[in-house]
């Protein structure tokens, strides 16, 4: 179970396919689960978002339902079949959206206290300036990345800075805290960062031991001759 | 904040909130309509809520239905962000603007019918933390039999859920029924005490039953200040049907 964290529009998507690629390239089987990708809620939420009205603590448990079904349904029966599980963001999007919003700790790590602790959980660090420039230059600012529904600035390009910059702050306190493994990605290629993320996750899935070939059915052909 | 084993705060709001709870066929819904009936008869304005009716939970559980996906932790929480919902649009505003909100079933129900489901009870409680306690909390007692004669000599036929159906502990919708909703049973009586609910013999009749709910409710309303009792007096419902009627301003 590995789990890549990071801010909006620092690339993880990016990655993530790239990882999924190289892990293929390896042998291993790997499924991919996304934040708000489940079958049950995705259509919800999206519902709730154009709506406007959610509160911060519906939106913790909406994210919890939505994160409980794809473990139940998609991630533990991954893991239970020896697949690897590439997981873009995790339980601590939802701790940091939470926090940044005034919520209590304590309450919504209880709300997903029945969630798996990852094996590995990579950080993928930025700053602001860096974050600006990259999802300007992209697809541009969306309503909610930019944290519009908390009113921190008149438009959308200063509270993205202000909500974004707490975001971070947050997850950095939150890589002590869980004992993330950052990455850092300020000024560097995404070639640069996915050789950085792939050193990191090698020890992980690495096989210890090689498969034994005479254990091969048909058997070999001494074995045969036997009979 | 709070501690472990507790939800919520008793609140500081001008309005007061009068909950019931009990399981399917008890009567409580008969009971707190009749409630209303009266308080408004008596010039208060109140405000009515109840659980399940939103889309929101309309559309997943059929969904979930549909495909046998929702388990019990995802069947919880469904049901926890839809009260979250209902709370911050249709519980706190009109409690804020000094009304009285009747609300048919309330965080108990999770409380005995999630644990009943194999949730873990300390869990659900926690998960409820942001939910404020309510001035008065009825439980219509009733024996499952009683419930199940109700439910099938009247309107309509056993629910999916309610029979608890998605357990596997019976395909006789009746059988399930009564197993499941035992269990939800013994677990509010677990909750009566540790809440302290209001208990009310469910088996006696309509009037009488009202009777004492009336004299209950004059007791917890002895203090309360009505912020307007002009005559024009008026029940408001929430839920989906008048989207935003309150307070869709006062939620940051």
């Amino acid at each position: 179970m590995i789990v890549i964290e990071g801010t909006d529009g620092v690339g993880r998507t990016t990655q993530i396919e790239r990882l999924r690629n190289w892990l293929e390239i390896q042998g291993h089987g790997v499924v991919e689960t996304g934040w708000t990708r489940s079958e049950l809620m995705s259509n919800l939420i999206e519902l709730a978002k154009e709506g406007n009205t959610l509160t911060r603590d519906t939106f913790g448990l909406l994210y919890a339902t939505d994160f409980a079904d794809r473990l139940e349904n998609q991630i533990i029966p991954a893991l239970r079949s020896g697949f690897i599980v590439l997981s873009d963001r995790y339980v601590y999007t939802a701790f940091a959206r939470h926090a940044v919003r005034g919520g209590n700790a304590e309450w919504i790590h209880g709300v997903f206290g029945f969630a798996i602790i990852p094996d590995m959980v990579l950080y993928l660090r930025t700053d602001v300036e860096s974050l600006v420039s990259r999802v300007i230059s992209s697809r541009g600012m969306d309503y909610w990345e930019s944290g519009m529904d908390m009113h921190l600035g008149s438009d959308l390009y200063d509270s993205f800075s202000v909500y974004q910059q707490r975001l971070i702050t947050e997850y950095e306190r939150m890589a002590e805290e869980f004992k993330f493994e950052a990455v850092d990605t300020v000024r560097r290629s995404i070639d640069d960062i996915q050789e950085d993320l792939r050193k990191r996750i090698e020890p992980v899935v690495r096989r210890t031991r090689k498969v034994d070939v005479s254990l091969l059915d048909p058997k070999p052909a001494e074995a045969k001759r036997e009979r | 904040m709070s501690p472990m084993k507790s939800y919520g705060q008793p609140h500081q709001y001008p309005g007061r909130l009068i909950i019931v709870e009990g399981i399917d066929g008890s009567g409580k819904s008969t009971q707190l309509q009749l409630l209303q009936r009266w308080l408004v008869s008596q010039g208060h304005t109140v405000f009515f809520t109840e659980w399940n009716s939103s889309r929101l939970v309309k559309e997943t559980t059929k969904l979930g239905k549909r495909n046998r996906t929702l388990t019990p932790l995802t069947f919880s929480l469904i049901h926890a962000t839809d009260f979250a919902d209902r709370l911050f649009y249709n519980v706190i505003p009109p409690l804020k603007a000094g009304m009285i909100v009747l609300a048919d079933r309330y965080v108990y129900t999770a409380f005995a019918r999630d644990v009943a489901r194999g949730c873990e009870s300390g869990w659900v409680r926690k998960l409820y933390d942001f939910a404020i306690r309510p001035d008065l909390a009825f439980y219509f007692k009733v024996p499952v039999d009683v419930s199940l004669g109700r439910i099938l000599s009247g309107r309509a036929k056993i629910k999916y859920y309610e029979a608890g159906m998605d357990l596997n502990m019976s395909q006789d919708p009746v059988e399930s029924f009564s197993k499941f909703q035992s269990k939800v049973l013994e677990e509010y009586d677990r909750v009566v005490e540790e809440y302290h609910l209001t208990v009310v013999d469910a088996t006696a009749e309509i009037d009488e039953q009202q009777e004492l709910v009336r004299e209950v409710v004059s007791r917890t309303l002895a203090n309360y200040q009505p912020r307007w009792k002009d005559g024009q007096a008026q029940v408001l419902r929430g839920g989906d049907s008048v989207p935003g009627t309150l307070g869709a301003k006062s939620q940051g």
